[in-house]
């Protein structure tokens, strides 16, 4: 196979703006993504054969995302969806993006690239407490992408929980699809912004945005509390209630303020955890960002410190889709050598330092620990109880590896991804658990068949 | 209000799966997992170690909680496998 | 002042702490990173005397899986279950299978000489290798069972060998230089945090033990050496026995510093299989080689063809620690009084620990060893 000029992973909005980008600027193009459609989580919408006549009710900047879409057509860009990549790696000659093709069918196919922009997004970042395995739990991510992708509610009676402001316009779809939603429990403050008043009214847009929100769900009559927490999940097979309580400032719940609201369908999330994997198997130096979370470091052009590999979007840092689309169109433009108009680095700059204040203004606080109890299941895949990560680090496991290690949370089929960031918590060390050389699952049958070259 | 009538969708008429024995509607172009969550069905799993039921989780393959057994064959994450007509799912 | 303090927490300086208390010392344990974070946490725990030829090794071997079968047994420390069962010990027993008539020639003689020195081995002939393996694959020449070879979670195994040792554990604290004494001697260790004076030390560092040796002026030369292992999704049981090829024999004798590999392929309770080995020597270097899982991969389901369509979740590599001559350095190192080295195991310093902790234990107490200490004795070494 001829060796690609770029490729791209992940077709949301980095990855598309950066794909458009470079293929205007005459490279020869592969955008990869692991759906059905383009678009990726924020853009996630409905397949054709529904014949959506309105299908950006459900989105903000849809028209942006059709933009991008359209333009696709008339460049050199290979898009090839259903391909899920397992593993990144850099040759003497290049990149190699090994992936998996077909929903079912799992053909291996490896694309050859001179050069590589990982943006992979991010998924629901989550926290365990008493039944959060039940099911009619789900991400706040997960519930929207029901509704955003498949047109199918999450359930009837819906409880939103969490922090940061995603859990409003998961709460207004819901609830503008017909679902009730009984309250948006946001474990911060709801007016986290506020504290920021110049960085709102430098983006009079997000207030809009916020505004339109809070109309809808005013609307539904869908009350939004502050200070408040989901902190336990009820339900035999199903779930059925959650308790709610007042927390204070450190998340820890205040005795006697628990109540329980009847449910079959809690909508959680706090905040986001990029999906690092590829950059890590690649070798990109990562760093800190202002949540604590793990991500890429780049540098003005999105570049990584491994030749040839950028990367965009939430991968960089969580910011949203605006930041998502301004840095995929610098990493593409970058990637084929081409300097970016200062504008577009004023605004990365501006949207920058909005997520910057949205990370300060939604901090993810330690008493939730509180929440758990000794059979609290940490790892929904190995089922490990908070019990037996005590046991562990007491045994003498001190980051999140080594409780891993002792203890298995992380080992299970997810690798981490849903309890790395509560695991990495308890054990006090930031690391987490994103180290992941095999990104997907791989039969045996087609690794043994890899041969590492293309042609 | 649905979500159908929310985007104005008319989808193509839905064909038929099979889970655990029970038909259950599928439109051209879901995945197994929205088949099953519309059709009410919320638990489609057990864990191995406690046998607690799973359903949808992540809703986006991340979480592997929702997988299936797809026609008999290798398990599949419901969230990420398209309906087929015919097709015959069972729990993990 | 403790009596001891061992220099690393894996599962070798585990069965030191442990085996020094039960002698009576006082100990501490000093590792620069969590308990069992190197070696020990990249390793299968394999208790195997198998894969070992007549010699001192296997007689080290033979000890320790007695020693093992003993601990398990114990029920200790005030614990409700049988050591065993906080560590996953499994008796599941080995099956070493051969492709062809002549390698199943070679590896019956190998069982022959094997049987002298304790190891019970069973032919098994091709056509009850799937009474022992159900699903193994089809055309094998034969095999041999060794019902001694058993597994534990190596990680767990070195965590409560120390908690049970009682031993006061410092984790985080590197090892920077080693205190000396009069007439040289090693009366401690300092490390970033902290001095801490000791009668003896011991050199438990694994991998790493070179380095530990090198403050006290000496060369040991204990090298890394790469593999990987492949875990699939949980599956129900497939695989009963440790089960590998004749092959893998030959790749823990050999001192090719190219890439080897050989299938060894096993389940565990967790009801994920484990797929090695692969042998290279290529330092430290941790980046993931694609074509040696793809060979771990091939000759995985050419073994068990059933796993063709079980997937892969994860993958890791840890480093053997290596010693030119195959054999670990136990021992007090007479170069320099108060050292004693408990390191270079490469690949069986699960199985071969409790007998390692013994003879630390005899040597640094006086005590009668349970083996001739001889052949792993650090001198061999010095120049």
């Amino acid at each position: 196979m001829r060796p690609y000029d770029l490729a791209v992973v992940g077709a949301g909005p980095a990855g598309l703006a950066c794909a458009v980008a470079a293929g205007r600027a005459g490279l020869r193009v592969v955008l990869v993504d692991g759906g059905p459609r383009l678009g990726g989580q924020y853009y996630r919408h409905a397949p054709p054969s529904y014949r959506a006549t309105r299908p950006g009710v459900l989105h903000h900047g849809w028209r942006t995302f059709a933009a991008l879409a359209a333009a696709l057509p008339a460049l050199d860009v290979d898009v090839r969806l259903r391909h899920r990549v397992w593993a990144a790696e850099t040759a003497p000659d290049g990149l190699r993006l090994h992936c998996l093709a077909g929903d079912r069918e799992e053909t291996p196919v490896t694309f050859p690239a001179a050069r590589l922009v990982v943006a992979t997004g991010a998924h629901d970042r989550v926290l365990p407490f008493p039944g959060w395995d039940l099911p009619g739990v789900l991400t706040a991510g997960g519930a929207q992408a029901l509704l955003k992708g498949e047109l199918v509610l999450a359930g009837r009676k819906v409880v939103v929980a969490g922090t940061g402001p995603f859990l409003l316009p998961v709460a207004a779809g819901l609830a503008a699809a017909g679902a009730r939603v009984r309250g948006v429990f946001e474990a911060g403050r709801t007016a986290g912004l506020a504290a920021h008043p110049g960085i709102l009214l430098a983006h009079p847009g997000k207030l809009a945005e916020a505004a339109g929100y809070g109309l809808t769900l005013a609307a539904h009559r869908v009350p939004y509390r502050g200070r408040h927490a989901v902190v336990a999940a009820h339900g035999n097979t199903a779930l059925t209630s959650v308790t709610v309580a007042k927390v204070d400032a450190g998340w820890g719940p205040i005795p006697g303020t628990e109540r329980m609201v009847p449910c079959d369908t809690l909508a959680v999330g706090y905040g986001f955890t990029p999906q690092l994997e590829l950059a890590l198997q690649l070798g990109c130096a990562t760093r800190t960002d202002a949540d604590g979370g793990h991500i890429v470091a780049v540098d003005a052009r999105q570049a990584t410190d491994v030749p040839g590999v950028y990367a965009a979007g939430e991968s960089t840092g969580v910011g949203g889709a605006p930041l998502a689309l301004v840095e995929g169109r610098i990493a593409g433009l970058a990637a084929a050598g081409r300097p970016a108009p200062a504008r577009l680095l004023r605004l990365r700059a501006r949207l920058r330092e909005f997520a910057r204040a949205l990370h300060a203004a939604y901090p993810v606080r330690d008493g939730w620990r509180g929440w758990l109890r000794d059979d609290t299941v940490v790892c929904r895949c190995e089922e490990v109880p908070y019990a037996r990560l005590r046991e562990a680090l007491a045994l003498g496991a001190a980051d999140a590896r080594s409780v891993k290690l002792l203890a298995r949370p992380g080992m299970g089929p997810c690798q981490g991804r849903m309890c790395g960031y509560a695991v990495g918590r308890l054990a006090g060390s930031p690391e987490g658990l994103g180290h992941r050389p095999i990104a997907q699952p791989i039969r045996l049958a087609d690794l043994a068949r890899f041969e590492g070259d293309p042609t | 209000m649905n979500p159908l009538e929310l985007v104005g969708a008319s989808p193509e008429p839905p064909f038929e799966i099979v889970f655990a024995g029970t038909p259950v509607p599928a439109y051209p172009g879901q995945s197994i997992a929205a088949a099953l969550q519309g059709a009410g069905i919320r638990a489609w799993r057990t864990t191995r170690v406690r046998a607690r039921p799973r359903g949808l989780f992540c809703g986006i393959g991340v979480c592997f909680d929702c997988v299936v057994v797809v026609n008999g064959s290798a398990t599949l994450r419901a969230c990420l496998t398209e309906a087929r007509p015919g097709d015959e799912v069972e729990p993990a | 002042m403790p009596d001891v303090v061992v220099i690393g927490s894996g599962v070798v300086g585990a069965a030191c702490a442990y085996y020094a208390a039960r002698a009576g010392l006082t100990v501490t344990v000093v590792d620069r990173g969590p308990v069992a974070g190197g070696t020990t946490g990249a390793g299968e725990g394999n208790i195997l005397v198998s894969d070992k030829g007549p010699g001192a090794e296997l007689d080290l071997a033979t000890l320790s899986a007695r020693l093992w079968r003993d601990l398990a047994a114990e029920v200790a420390g005030g614990a409700e279950r049988p050591f065993g069962d906080l560590v996953e010990y499994e008796p599941k027993g080995g099956l070493v299978v051969a492709e062809t008539p002549g390698i199943l020639n070679a590896l019956t003689g190998l069982a022959d000489r094997q049987r002298v020195h304790g190891v019970t081995a069973v032919a098994v002939p091709p056509e009850d290798l799937r009474a022992y393996e159900p699903h193994l694959a089809g055309g094998l020449a034969g095999g041999v069972h060794y019902p001694q070879d058993a597994q534990v979670q190596p990680m767990l195994a070195a965590a409560h060998l120390i908690r049970l040792s009682g031993a006061r554990t410092r984790t985080g604290a590197e090892v920077t230089g080693l205190l000396r004494g009069a007439g040289g001697r090693v009366t401690g260790v300092r490390t970033a945090r902290g001095d801490i004076p000791a009668g003896a030390v011991v050199n438990a560092a694994g991998t790493w033990a070179g380095e530990i040796a090198a403050f006290a002026g000496l060369t040991l030369p204990v090298l890394p050496r790469r593999g990987f292992i492949l875990v699939t999704e949980p599956v129900p049981p497939l695989i009963r026995h440790k089960v590998y090829t004749a092959a893998y024999v030959a790749g823990v004798a050999s001192d090719d510093a190219g890439l080897e590999t050989s299938a060894v392929v096993e389940g565990t309770k967790a009801g994920t299989v484990l797929i090695g080995a692969s042998r290279e020597r290529v330092g430290f270097d941790r980046t993931v080689s694609l074509p040696v899982l793809a060979r771990l991969a091939a000759q995985a389901t050419a073994l068990f063809p059933r796993l063709a369509d079980v997937r892969v979740i994860r993958t890791y590599c840890g480093f053997r620690p290596y010693c030119p001559d195959h054999l670990p350095v136990i021992g007090a190192d007479r170069r320099t009084p108060g050292l004693f080295h408990a390191c270079g195991h490469e690949g069986a310093g699960i199985g071969l620990a409790p007998a390692t902790g013994r003879l630390i234990a005899a040597a640094i107490g006086g005590a009668e060893p349970p083996v001739d200490p001889a052949p792993f004795l650090p001198g061999r070494f010095a120049a």
